[in-house]
């Protein structure tokens, strides 16, 4: 029982862990996004405003995925581990 | 050290329909609700045409940039959702930064945010069955070719789930960010003045020197500037999927 109990919650521990690598692909996206828009401002120094929200709204956008990491990393915390371990 | 994350707390339950739980987030939301309404009336009472007072200037001026947020967006046809983007704005805003008096921020909480997805994903089916049709609108799931039908219907679906998320998965974070960061300021600090010999080490230790400032400075980009930011990304989806949903 014991060791179930211990099997349980390193699952529900390494789950964690491993849903915020998700947090890789917003990170490397929104570097990306940032480049090119520091590419644009530096072309066309006029356009800094409407560059600056449509890369704010495009970063946020794709902040989403790295959300759906955290969400899951919070449930397999606070969630999970009550969850699993009430049905054993 | 002790990290305190919880949801939000259920106060009481009124004991109709199988027990309606009264959270933290639901107090917190009416009280948000209350102080607009309030703000509102305040604004907006005894308007004049001339010789108008501060107070009637900022009203004026928040009208015209919530006008003009819209216009920039939808469009001149789309005017009259003006007063409902700016509600959500208005209530996402200040339910997120209630989190600065020490509250429950009713955003950190699935309930709301999925709440208002719900609102907006029913006004985008109303505004697409009222372009279309219901023949026109179910024709529109087999777009390109009617393969492709159950991966529309997960897009159609997953338009609140997404908005939902996002909001909450944000706010929360910063909650999240700013009790570790709390909690491994205290610790640093006992670890630091405990490096003093004897009793005042114990007795400087036990202030918490370094949580004074610290933490503000953390809050003013978790709080005030996620705050904004996820109030104007919802309303700017909102407001593209609306005015997307009449084409």
């Amino acid at each position: 029982m014991e060791m179930a109990r211990a099997i349980v919650l390193m699952g529900c521990a390494i789950g964690a862990g491993l849903a915020l690598i998700a947090g890789i692909g917003p990170g490397i996206g929104e570097g990306y996004a940032a480049g090119k828009a520091v590419e644009a401002v530096s072309r066309q120094p006029e356009s800094k405003g409407d560059v600056t929200s449509t890369l704010l709204l495009g970063v946020a956008l794709s902040e989403t995925t790295g959300i759906y990491g955290f969400v899951t990393g919070l449930l397999l915390i606070f969630v999970a581990p009550g969850m699993f371990l009430g049905m054993l | 050290m002790n990290v305190d994350i919880k949801g939000a707390p259920i106060y009481f339950e009124i004991p109709i329909l199988g027990g309606i739980p009264i959270s933290a987030s639901l107090l917190v939301t009416w009280g948000v609700m209350l102080v607009l309404t309030g703000l509102s009336i305040w604004l907006t009472h005894d308007l004049k045409v001339k010789n108008i007072s501060k107070r009637q200037a900022a009203a004026e001026f928040i009208v015209k940039t919530a006008e003009n947020f819209v216009h920039t967006n939808m469009g001149e046809a789309w005017m009259h959702y003006t007063p409902f983007i700016a509600a959500i704005f208005g209530l996402s805003i200040l339910g997120s930064l209630s989190s600065l008096l020490g509250l429950f921020s009713p955003t950190a909480d699935i309930s709301t945010t999925m709440a208002w997805a719900l609102v907006v994903f029913v006004i985008i089916t109303a505004t697409k069955l009222r372009t279309n049709g219901l023949g026109g609108y179910l024709k529109g799931f087999c777009d390109p070719i009617f393969v492709m039908a159950p991966f529309n219907v997960l897009g159609e679906v997953f338009t609140p789930i997404s908005m939902a998320f996002r909001h909450f998965g944000n706010i929360v974070s910063g909650m999240v960010i700013s009790a570790l960061i709390y909690a491994a300021l205290t610790v640093a600090n006992q670890a630091l003045f405990g490096l003093l010999p004897g009793v005042i080490g114990d007795w400087l230790g036990a202030i918490p020197f370094l949580t004074v400032g610290i933490p503000a400075i953390v809050s003013l980009y978790f709080d005030w500037f996620g705050s904004f930011m996820q109030a104007f990304i919802f309303c700017m989806l909102t407001m593209m999927f609306i005015a997307s949903a009449a084409e």
